[in-house]
């Protein structure tokens, strides 16, 4: 076996992935042999209207819902439930409101064994890393929703996973702390090299953040696709590449 | 020298300033206790003026300062000493029981469906029962002695702390377990780390209700089957018409109760800083 270097950890693919439900008698089959693949150090948006299973996909992909059939694979490895490499951020930051903030960042790293004190030197990097250091020993209740939510990311990467699963992390966001977080969102990533797969019903959020889109119909409909978003970063928002791929995406879901 | 004036005349202004400040601070103090206490204040007055002018029978009401020398006298002789003694023996030790047993309890109940189930009916049925309607139960099984007593007052007081709990922890946010569960955690871990902070406040209001009914029950069980303890003193004394005694023991007796009320407050307060 060869050692992976860094941009090579974190390599997802899913395999023929299938995943249905009962709803009231009725099969629905919300993942339908679904293959992806995404290099490590990545980020693959997963937009689609309500329901059509985006979330299901980024649960399934957590460990959180076992799929039906078909394998998820991190750096060729086949994962199955919960495993350490993979850490969710929900759109609620979920913060336990009887911790500090501090204490809060560290429960992830506590959980898994890391001794107290190692676990809050690493924990106050990460408040760092999110601009938070003047908050740590603030209960998460004072903090506005942007600000518990960075908190929530500080968190996951505390813990160093290989991949980051975000849950329409902003969408609780009002619009200006929406943007001004999917430019932290960049810049966190950046610094950390890590693979983010990240569900949004924001399109213009899905090419401002990742290198890959998978657009997604609604069930029963059309087959999941897989699109490219090669701009630079910082990518602009009014520039004209931009501009032209959110209006194909919005043809796609027939919003002229 | 004109600066000199300038400065003494600032100090002045600044000193007066702090002074009109703090006026303003003790007013709003006096006028926030009188918020909160006047209509006490004006029942105890009434009380005390109403019995003294004759206006009410100070045989049956008699006044404050006359039921507070009998609780002095009481307490300074040694009189009430024992019935203190063994009052707060017996609902502390029921107390201390009930909440022993119905934490932890309520604490799995709560965790495992399936126990909680099967137990909901019975607990649902004991709760439903006055607690007094089964003292002569108690009374046969556990002899007149004080482990009747005790008993009667632990099974009233259990049901509050136990039910609460129960519902405590019932009602931990699930996004916050699948969160812990999310990073590894072992239910072991799961439970100290999220469940058991995120009951605190309801185990809390159980504990409160628990100590008030503990008190409850302490008076019902010395007022039925005792010949020592504050509920006994309560209807001896009225019995030998030593009216002033029995206000007075009636006093204490609700002292206790805003005094256990208080400290778990201000546990419950130290322990919820997060969600003060």
């Amino acid at each position: 076996m060869t050692t992976l270097t860094k941009t090579e950890r974190g390599t997802v693919s899913v395999r023929n992935l299938s995943k249905s439900f009962q709803l009231n008698g009725e099969r629905l089959d919300v993942l339908k042999k679904l293959n992806i693949t995404l290099e490590g150090g990545k980020v693959l948006a997963i937009v689609g209207p309500s329901g059509c299973g985006k979330t299901t996909l980024l649960r399934v992909l957590a460990g959180l819902e076992n799929p039906d059939s078909g394998d998820v694979t991190i750096d060729s490895k086949e994962v199955q439930g919960l495993s350490r490499e993979r850490a969710v951020i929900f759109q609620e930051p979920r913060l336990l409101p009887w911790l500090s903030v501090l204490d809060n960042v560290s429960f992830g790293l506590e959980v898994q064994g890391t001794p107290k004190e190692t676990a809050r030197a690493s924990a106050k990097k990460m408040l760092k890393l999110v601009r938070l250091s003047q908050f740590e020993q603030a209960w998460p209740k004072q903090l506005s929703g942007g600000m518990a939510q960075r908190v929530g990311i500080a968190r996951a990467l505390a813990v160093q996973p290989e991949i980051l699963l975000l849950d329409e992390p902003l969408g609780a966001l009002d619009a200006m702390s929406k943007i001004s977080m999917q430019e932290e969102l960049t810049r966190i990533w950046q610094e950390q090299n890590v693979t983010m797969i990240l569900v949004t019903h924001d399109l213009e959020e899905a090419i401002y953040l990742a290198d890959q889109v998978l657009v997604m119909s609604k069930l029963n409909g059309t087959s999941p696709r897989l699109l490219d978003i090669d701009l630079p970063r910082p990518r602009d928002r009014s520039h004209q590449d931009f501009v032209a791929i959110r209006q194909k995406l919005m043809t796609e879901f027939g919003l002229h | 020298m004109s600066t000199a004036i300038k400065n003494t005349v600032r100090l002045r202004w600044y000193k007066t300033g702090t002074l009109a400040a703090q006026n303003g601070l003790w007013r709003h103090r006096i006028l926030n206790f009188l918020a909160v206490y006047g209509l006490l204040i004006v029942f105890f007055s009434s009380w005390q003026i109403a019995s003294t002018q004759g206006w009410i029978n100070s045989a049956v009401i008699p006044p404050l300062d006359r039921i507070l020398s009998a609780l002095w006298l009481g307490i300074t002789s040694g009189a009430l000493l024992d019935d203190i003694a063994i009052s707060l023996q017996r609902a502390g030790i029921a107390f201390l029981a009930s909440a022993g047993i119905g934490i932890p309890l309520g604490l799995i109940m709560g965790r495992i469906r399936p126990l909680e189930r099967a137990l909901d009916p019975i607990l649902q049925l004991f709760r439903q029962t006055s607690a007094l309607a089964l003292y002569p139960i108690f009374i046969l099984l556990l002899g007149l002695g004080e482990a009747s007593k005790v008993f009667v007052i632990f099974w009233a007081a259990l049901f509050p702390v136990l039910l609460a709990t129960i519902g405590g922890v019932k009602e931990v946010d699930a996004k916050l377990l699948e969160m812990a569960r999310t990073y590894g955690a072992s239910p072991l871990t799961i439970f100290r780390r999220v469940v058991l902070p995120a009951s605190i406040p309801s185990i809390f209001v159980g504990l409160r209700i628990s100590a008030t009914t503990a008190l409850l029950l302490l008076i019902a069980a010395e007022m039925i089957g005792a010949n020592k303890g504050m509920g006994f003193q309560v209807m001896n004394a009225q019995y030998n018409f030593q009216i002033p005694m029995m206000y007075a023991a009636i006093f204490l007796l609700a002292f206790w109760g805003i005094l256990a009320n208080l400290i778990l407050v201000k546990l419950q307060r130290r322990l919820c800083r997060w969600s003060a």
